[in-house]
């Protein structure tokens, strides 16, 4: 495997880029594994990863029905923040920025990751004291997050319509400097690649039909296309249809899928600096390193997997982001697709045990998966390696809905995730 | 878009004038004191979530403003039928066997 460096690049460039080699191989299944992952976007590759690296189990597959990171990793708007109410929250987010910020060198991929900033704006009196409770309860927890006025919000980011008439005028935002973007693809094909050097096999077009559980009612394995596949652990990282994988080990969870929608413009020369998100009208901005605006919806009313949604959303967005940045009024968007992702009742992700000895999930991220993508994978990694929580995931467990030990991160500021 | 029947006005109308209700047919316990912590969680948060055709609620908010029930196929996004709200919950075999629609996956 090569190992990327400035001396690697120069080589190739010089023998005409003809000698790059595969990155990973296109895994067949063994008979028999010590951990099944179950979706190889890029929370279950980067538990491999972890698995591999930080535990030493590397006799690992992460099984996929289509592509890797083909599904909600392939689908996100790439935003990073960390700026969550709750103290489990917050633990949890910015123990993923923490990675987030060596994790080039940890794989030694380059993900892009992109410290820009974060803004997110405030356009009604309620905006503007949930997000400054948000700023306190951030700065308590050491979580960087700090309040500009219109003003300062418009020399951070340009393009910002601060006028009082706006139809969404803009009393003020929250700004977290550590937060930003990352290239998703990167990130799942860096974590694949690191993964599969340390032994694990990647076994994609192999669809998951069922778990199969043995007659004390431990996991023995997974049922694919590809036959049946031995198993000591398996964990579940599935997003949309994690629901529908649990339900054939006989695990109902608290999960409902729904597609949520995003978009890119045409590319051009580079005009917004930073990340803003609106989350009062659902319209979240940022511009890629291609040059593309990349816009992000808010989810369908009703559930589905088709990973289409309908139109009348991405109407509403977009008519909100010209309403805020006027300048791109005249933008053509060239792309909208729809990512399934599931939700749970509180909004909070579930990362843990379950009542199946040897069955782990990861699940619930809703509309905010991406983010979390090194937490989660290093929390589960360490949940499946040891067979206990790690104290960052310990309250999102799945019993939390049976107890009613909540973490309402929706209820609390009525914000996006 | 969605083209949604409402059952009471008789008329096939754009999503935007419905709001979605959730999951069809789950009945409040009738003696809520007597229930366990598991039936509770059962009763608030778990649902089917099925992949292919869900019985759910839509009310004709910019209309009538009635709730009704649906069966829609998550996978199509395709409605089976529409049903008044006191209606009982059609037969699914024969609503599968009427259209193009795959039997549901769980």
């Amino acid at each position: 495997m090569t190992h990327f460096s400035a001396l690697s690049l120069l080589k190739n460039a010089l023998t005409g880029q003809k000698n790059w080699q595969a990155q990973w191989p296109d895994s067949q299944p063994k008979s028999e594994y010590d951990v099944v992952i179950v979706g190889a976007g890029g929370h279950g590759l980067g538990a491999a990863h972890y698995l591999a690296k930080e535990h030493g189990i590397t006799n690992v597959a992460v099984i996929d029905k289509g592509w890797l990171g083909g599904g909600n990793t392939g689908r996100n708007t790439t935003i990073i923040r960390s700026n969550y109410l709750y103290d489990e929250s917050a633990k949890l987010y910015d123990h993923a920025l923490d990675l987030w910020e060596g994790l080039s060198q940890d794989l030694n991929y380059n993900v892009m990751f992109s410290r820009r900033g974060v803004l997110m704006l405030a356009h009604n009196v309620h905006d503007v004291q949930s997000f400054q409770r948000h700023i306190h309860s951030n700065r308590l927890n050491g979580v960087d997050n700090r309040w500009l006025s219109p003003q300062e919000a418009q020399e951070f980011c340009p393009p910002l319509n601060i006028s009082p008439n706006a139809r969404y005028p803009v009393m003020g935002g929250a700004l977290q400097m550590r937060a930003g973007t990352a290239r998703h693809d990167a990130v799942a094909w860096g974590y694949a690649r690191s993964a599969s050097q340390r032994g694990v096999d990647i076994i994609q077009n192999c669809p998951v039909t069922a778990i199969r559980r043995g007659p004390d009612g431990a996991v023995e394995g997974v049922e694919t296309a590809k036959g049946f596949i031995r198993a000591k652990k398996v964990a579940v990282s599935a997003a949309g249809h994690t629901s529908v994988v649990m339900d054939s080990a006989g695990v109902r969870m608290p999960l409902e899928s729904y597609p949520l929608q995003a978009l890119v413009s045409e590319p051009v020369k580079p005009i917004f600096p930073c990340v803003v998100m609106s989350n009062t009208v659902h319209a979240y901005i940022s511009q890629s390193d291609k040059g593309e605006l990349v816009i992000g919806s808010g989810t369908d009313q009703y559930t589905s997997y088709s990973q289409r949604g309908g139109l009348p959303l991405i109407e509403h967005t977009v008519a909100a982001i010209c309403e805020i940045f006027p300048i791109f009024n005249r933008m053509r968007m060239l792309r909208k697709w729809g990512g399934i992702v599931d939700v749970t009742p509180d909004r909070s992700p579930i990362i843990g045990t379950t009542p199946v000895p040897g069955l782990y999930v990861n699940c619930g991220w809703g509309t905010g998966g991406f983010k979390a993508t090194p937490g989660a994978a290093h929390t589960l990694a360490w949940t499946v390696a040891k067979g206990t929580p790690h104290d960052i995931n310990a309250p999102f467990t799945l019993d939390r809905f049976r107890t009613g030990r909540l973490i309402d991160e929706a209820a609390a500021a009525a914000v996006a995730h | 878009m969605l083209l949604i029947h409402c059952p009471y006005c008789d008329e096939t109308l754009p999503e935007l004038e419905f709001t979605y209700g959730g999951e069809a047919h789950i009945a409040r316990p009738e003696n809520p004191a007597d229930k366990t912590d598991d039936e509770w969680r059962d009763f608030l948060f778990i649902r089917t979530n099925v992949k292919g055709p869900h019985f759910e609620r839509w009310r004709h908010s910019h209309g009538c403003g009635r709730f009704f029930n649906a069966v829609r196929d998550t996978v199509s996004d395709r409605f089976l039928t529409t049903y008044k709200a006191d209606a009982p919950r059609p037969d699914l075999a024969v609503l599968v066997k009427n259209s193009d629609v795959k039997e549901p996956s769980k």
